[in-house]
């Protein structure tokens, strides 16, 4: 053996499984800080969050759950295909989950781009004038849903590599469980929403 | 478990590689190398934060101005915290005796995710050379202190962003070790290795990972914030706009109280290691010093707000937390009792090593003692922000983890290196690091508690005596560092070659070669007894001699 990277040889899945479930503990207590913050906030400024969730657009909120969760199917779908060895339907499935991701940040692009042209941002005049619930509102609204979609680029971003793995046959029906982390952390990013969404579109 | 020597073959310091140079550290998968790159970096920050603690002793030895300027005070007490806290105590005896020891201990080839162990090394040094970087950028160093605290680390104009960025990494490469760690704890155990025939050591440093999981994430987003309220005044915890600082407080020591555990755990974990070895004698109470470790991790994750009794919060509130911050001792003293017990009736060695662990348990116990006395709400309010709190948290962080780390530094030089080292000089490191620590954070203690107030970069003249002697102290322990550096550096090379086994201690690491093979085990041991089995010494004491 020339390193000690190569005496590395023994596979394990129940442990890269137990390693990848840590993670999304730490991903979630992650979260789990920011929802401490809104928490306190709401109930320190029950009706300016109120008032100001009325700014959001309820039926832009749910297509893109709507989306997430079809995307959270498709990665799932594509796990059950690798499984049984078809190769090509795994690959598109992914990609179609990409391309859902993909629709999820371009509404998101559209929101915040409307949120900023009426002069809701942080630091503008428009946003200072308001009472700081809603100072907090919008705050916390950038935040949260900007490091939510910072995920849902790491997603897609370890998407991609499973889908170029599975082409090179790293992934295959034998060994999936890279994919399976993936798609762990697919459904990560898709339980983080299922409450932001509520969170700030739902409470108006 | 047989330990017979086969054909010689290299071991994993002088072992071939694909790479040359240094190359063939910085890039390497074992997780010995890995131990020893995080040593070497490590005692690099330390030094440097050794620096920074000296120069402000020096400065606080009279009145007035010394020989700095208060803006340097400043920046010096929050880079000597930053450093020592996120770059030397956290990272110190996980990251390199957990990652040089954990798969040895256990009987494994390597940790579970030897590459993930790479990255968390390359993110450790990332965020050190982001905190170095930060003091020579314009601005300025920051000069917030340790803990960041809003509204001043939003407002001050030094450089506070690649500090939090700093951390932040830290955190990360802190979070990845810990998963490592629990993975491997769990998955990779030699056959016969059950729960409770593990070393107490890794017992320690799986509690210490179940911390470092579920408490740094939450350091991670609350400095992520400050990050994000600097650069665009997004006012989460900024009061003008409605922000709440003192939920700032809240966050920062939800993980910055149990990050406490993560510092001392693995030090507790290191002197039930080495006392039943030079007492020859089975650990007293085995199972429960593995369960206050668990019980230490869990009370320790409820007591965070013991730090804030003086920010108006409701009294339920503070009477709940200091109950809590009093049933934590609880785990901590049976551990203490247990240490005592073991050496009744033991058959005594008195090596380097444990001398240090004995110093160890008596500053452990000051350190500990003086934070009940913290935990008690009354004096809490007469004895924040003075030097009672420093000399306290240095007494457990120094006096107690520091020295467990040059315990192990000791103890387990001869298998990491291979060689031995000269004892007269490390005994004398040792008794001038003890007089040192001592004198440098006794006064600490009186000083505070007549109410001289922590940070401050003058003092009123009736404090000067205590000022005096401490920094007097500060010379001692770094004189009795410097002694114990050059031993162990000169013995790298000249020390006589170390035997498989130089203390007689009974765990795994010691049935290899020293310095172990890069596999460590030619075949996976079968363990059947449990790790301080010393029956052999109490059937007929006279081999103990």
């Amino acid at each position: 053996m020339t390193t000690a990277a190569a005496t590395h040889t023994h596979r394990d899945d129940v442990g890269s499984r137990m390693g990848m479930w840590l993670f999304l503990f730490t991903e979630l207590i992650l979260f789990g800080g920011l929802f401490i913050v809104y928490a306190v906030y709401r109930f320190k400024f029950p009706e300016q969050f109120q008032l100001a969730a009325r700014e959001l657009d309820t039926l832009v909120g749910t297509v893109n759950t709507i989306i997430l969760l079809t995307s959270s199917l498709t990665v799932a779908m594509s796990i059950t295909a690798i499984q049984q060895g078809k190769k090509h339907l795994s690959m598109m499935l992914i990609g179609i989950t990409i391309i859902f991701a993909l629709a999820f940040l371009v509404n998101k692009y559209f929101e915040w781009s409307h949120k900023i042209s009426i002069g809701i941002y942080p630091q503008s005049p428009e946003l200072l004038n308001k009472p700081p619930g809603e100072i907090l509102y919008f705050g916390l609204y950038y935040v949260m849903t900007g490091l939510h979609a910072l995920h849902v680029i790491i997603g897609m971003v370890v998407l991609a590599f499973s889908m170029v793995f599975i082409a090179t046959g790293k992934i295959n029906q034998q060994s999936y469980v890279k994919l399976e982390a993936g798609g762990l952390y697919w459904h990560l990013v898709d339980i983080i929403w299922i409450f932001l969404f509520p969170l700030f579109y739902l409470i108006s | 478990m047989t330990t017979v020597a086969r054909t010689p073959e290299p071991d994993y310091l002088h072992a071939q590689t694909n790479r040359k140079g240094i190359g063939a550290w910085i890039f390497s998968t074992d997780h010995k190398r890995i131990g020893i790159l995080y040593l070497v970096s490590m005692l690099v920050f330390f030094i440097a934060a050794v620096t920074f603690g000296v120069l402000m002793r020096l400065e606080m030895l009279t009145p007035g101005k010394t020989i700095m300027q208060p803006q340097t005070y400043n920046t010096f007490f929050t880079l000597h915290g930053i450093m020592m806290i996120f770059l030397f105590i956290i990272p110190g005896l996980p990251a390199v005796f957990g990652n040089f020891l954990l798969p040895l201990m256990i009987g494994a080839k390597d940790v579970f995710f030897p590459r993930l162990n790479l990255f968390s090394w390359w993110l450790f040094i990332t965020g050190g050379l982001l905190a170095l970087v930060s003091l020579f950028l314009p601005g300025g160093p920051a000069d917030t202190g340790w803990t960041f605290y809003v509204p001043y680390s939003i407002r001050t104009t030094t450089n506070v962003i690649p500090a939090l960025m700093a951390a932040f990494i830290l955190g990360f490469s802190s979070i990845l070790t810990g998963l490592n760690f629990i993975t491997t704890i769990h998955r990779m155990r030699a056959p016969g290795m059950d729960w409770f025939k593990m070393p107490l050591f890794i017992w320690s440093l799986y509690s210490t990972a179940w911390i470092q999981i579920l408490a740094t994430p939450i350091i991670g987003i609350t400095l992520l914030l400050v990050t994000i309220e600097r650069l665009f005044g997004v006012g989460i915890f900024d009061p003008t706009l409605g922000g709440d600082p003192v939920l700032y407080q809240h966050l920062f020591w939800i993980y910055s109280h149990p990050a406490v555990y993560i510092v001392i755990l693995p030090g507790l974990g290191v002197v039930s290691e080495i006392l039943p070895v030079f007492a020859r004698r089975t650990i007293f109470g085995y199972k429960v010093i593995a369960y206050s470790s668990l019980s230490i991790a869990f009370i320790g994750s409820l007591v965070w707000a013991h730090h804030m009794f003086t920010v108006g919060m409701s009294n339920t509130g503070m009477f709940i937390f200091s109950l809590l911050t009093f049933l934590v001792s609880i785990p901590s003293a049976i551990k203490v009792f247990n240490w005592i017990a073991t050496l009744y009736k033991g058959s005594i060695k008195i090596e380097v090593p444990f001398l240090f662990v004995l110093a160890f348990i008596f500053q452990f116990s000051i350190g500990g003692l003086t934070g009940l006395m913290l935990g008690v709400l009354s004096v809490n309010i007469h004895v924040q922000d003075t030097y009672f709190v420093v000399g306290h948290f240095h007494y457990v962080m120094f006096g107690g983890t520091g020295f467990g780390l040059f315990a192990a530094m000791h103890y387990w030089f001869p298998k990491i290196f291979g060689r031995m080292y000269k004892n007269v000089p490390a005994f004398v490191g040792w008794l001038l690091m003890t007089i040192g620590l001592n004198l440098l954070y006794f006064p600490f203690l009186i000083m505070g508690y007549m109410g001289m107030p922590r940070r401050y970069y003058d003092y009123l003249p009736q404090f000067q005596t205590y000022h005096v002697i401490s920094t007097v102290g500060s010379w001692v322990l770094v004189l009795g560092i410097i002694i114990i550096f050059v031993n162990l550096i000169l013995s790298l090379k000249k020390g006589a070659k170390a035997p498989m086994n130089p203390w007689g201690g009974k765990t795994l690491e010691w049935t290899v070669a020293s310095p172990p093979p890069v596999e460590n085990f030619h075949e996976i041991p079968i363990v059947e007894k449990g790790p301080y089995d010393y029956s052999e010494y109490e059937i007929k004491p006279e081999i103990a001699k």
